[in-house]
């Protein structure tokens, strides 16, 4: 096992690792998604995702290129998300604002669910 | 002018870098000809609207961006770990705002920069541009620091039109 074999799976490594974080981040996106209570808020999770989800993704499979011109078509392809992305959600978030749509500005605290089935606590909006 | 050939230098690098290698070999020079139509087709058009100017060819920014950008990226990574950890919480707490921000950028490229940071840092929407500021949706009050929001404006005016002394 020579150097070049050495960074080669360590390249490899750092690949999976950052796709498998960008993956977690997906998750957590989608999740905020469900679990959040209206339009505005479920837009920053979603943010989550098209932010550092899609770059980490970028990244790994930057990793794994091997000559400069996959590299360059990557990085392309990210700073085009880096780009594109708010502006996307500014103008879903300023549609949604102009057609009157109120956000929901009070605290936000559903109960925990093991006290599911008991009197509605304090909070529930 | 010098937006005018700096268009066409970008355009150059980027044909020559999506389209294969640097030869005139088998297809090769078809795949430059075309390259070389549609470059001289897209300045030309650029030139006929009258739209090459700083702000649709920006050569002069673009180094400032880069490093501001590099920053915003350390930004962003702090706010996304901020917000997965509210939203995976087992129970859910959050208080969304919704803060006006005011907006000091002397042009329409920083202020577009800035409002496009603002909504691609998690946990914070830029929802309304209005005259000396913007209106931003924030997910919990832990977002709505105006500090931060006053040092992520003055870098994000600074790397888009240079320091602030030199008006």
């Amino acid at each position: 096992m020579n150097w070049g074999e050495i960074i080669q799976y360590a390249l490899f490594a750092a690949s999976v690792a950052a796709m498998t974080a960008g993956l977690v981040f997906v998750l957590a996106g989608a999740i905020g998604v469900i679990r959040l209570p209206d339009f505005y808020t479920r837009m920053h999770s979603a943010g989550v995702t098209d932010t550092l989800g899609a770059e980490l993704i970028v990244l790994g499979l930057v990793l794994q290129a091997h000559d400069w011109q996959t590299v360059a078509k990557l990085a392309l392809v990210g700073l085009l998300l880096f780009l594109t992305s708010p502006t996307a959600t500014h103008a879903i978030a300023n549609a949604a604002h102009r057609a009157g749509h109120k956000p929901h500005l009070s605290r936000f605290r559903p109960p925990h669910p093991s006290e599911a089935g008991k009197p509605a606590g304090k909070g529930t909006s | 002018m010098f937006y005018g050939v700096s268009l066409t230098a970008i355009l150059v690098a980027l044909w020559l870098t999506l389209s294969g290698p640097f030869t005139l070999s088998g297809d090769y020079p078809i795949v430059m000809t075309l390259g070389v139509v549609s470059i001289t087709l897209a300045v030309a058009l650029t030139f006929r609207m009258r739209i090459v100017d700083r702000e649709t060819v920006p050569v002069a920014p673009a180094f400032p961006l880069f490093a501001y950008w590099s920053w915003l990226g350390g930004e962003i990574l702090k706010a996304n770990l901020a917000v997965t950890r509210l939203v995976m919480k087992p129970e859910l707490d959050i208080e969304p705002r919704l803060v006006r921000v005011p907006a000091e950028q002397r042009s329409g490229l920083g202020l577009c920069v800035f409002a496009n940071s603002i909504t691609l840092t998690p946990g914070t929407v830029t929802v309304d541009v209005e005259e000396d500021g913007f209106l931003v949706h924030a997910l919990d009050t832990s977002f709505t620091d105006p500090a931060g929001f006053a040092e992520m404006g003055a870098r994000s005016d600074a790397a888009s039109d240079g320091k602030r002394e030199t008006r």
